[in-house]
């Protein structure tokens, strides 16, 4: 199966777009990005694993997460949530934090739509980051390991899934 | 003092001068006639383009070239890129999650 996946991103405004489609109908999709125990699932790049220490899904909530690297080491960051439409949109603020709590800053915006068309779920993010150096830093934080999925995987993955359908 | 490239790259005076020099290097008078603005500002663009690596310059004589380092502009494109690497992944992982719950759902 073909699953809609667009990237774009506008330099100067310092926003990257990004448009996903999920083979779910809505309310799953909806958990899977608001619920500590399905995030934790699949949030982190192998081989690290995301662990939350807690998530307060309300507006002016909190979740404080780690991505645990195999031998241990975290990287601790924390979400704000500012804005909440239940199964239809989110926003957050996105720092990186110590593992007391307290953010680095500067941090990014995330917003997040949700749709459902004939059982897919379309979910269109838009990411502001106030600085490159944050940018870079994401990037920096330990995903290396995350970014080793060659494209012979994807086509690989990408077969399986046209095979289901 | 370390700049941030986006905020080169936010100013349309800026992105035009890229966009010049990066056909070939370019005396600041050149950049100039190019730019309904004063000669100042122009020069303050060319700095803050400077401070953040993104021009270099040569001398020839007695004039100063600038010339786009391409480098750096291929940097946000790989950082990008990689970014877009994480986000394709972590995505496909939750493909994978949803078809476990779905089922467990049935």
């Amino acid at each position: 199966m073909n699953l809609l996946f667009d990237f774009t991103v506008d330099k100067a405004a310092k926003t990257v777009f990004i448009t996903r489609e999920f083979d779910a109908d809505l309310s799953l999709v909806w958990d899977a990005f608001t619920k500590a125990e399905i995030l934790d699932q699949w949030v982190a790049p192998k081989p690290w694993i995301s662990k939350t220490k807690f998530m307060d899904f309300k507006v002016g909530g909190r979740r404080f997460y780690a991505m645990v690297s195999p031998e241990g080491h975290e990287r601790w960051a924390i979400q704000k949530y500012t804005s909440i439409s239940p199964k239809t949109n989110f926003k957050m603020f996105n720092a990186f934090a110590d593992k007391d709590e307290n953010p680095e800053l500067p941090g990014s915006d995330w917003d997040y739509t949700f749709s459902e068309q004939n059982g897919k779920t379309k979910v269109s993010i838009i990411i502001y980051n106030e600085s490159l150096a944050r940018m870079e830093k994401m990037i920096e934080m330990g995903f290396t390991e995350g970014f080793k999925m060659s494209m012979n995987n994807l086509e690989k993955l990408l077969a399986t899934l046209s095979q289901r359908q | 003092m370390r700049r941030d490239i986006f905020q080169a790259i936010a100013d349309p005076t800026r992105r035009a001068i890229l966009v010049l020099v990066a056909v070939q290097a370019m005396t600041p008078n050149a950049i100039a006639e190019h730019f309904d603005i004063t000669r100042q500002s122009i020069s303050k663009h060319l700095r803050i383009l400077s401070e953040c690596d993104l021009l270099a310059q040569k001398h020839e004589g007695r004039e100063i070239f600038y010339e786009l380092k391409i480098d750096k502009m291929e940097e946000i494109d790989s950082w990008l890129a990689q970014f877009r690497k994480i986000m394709e992944e972590r995505f496909q992982q939750l493909d994978q999650v949803l078809y476990t719950l779905k089922n467990k759902k049935k």
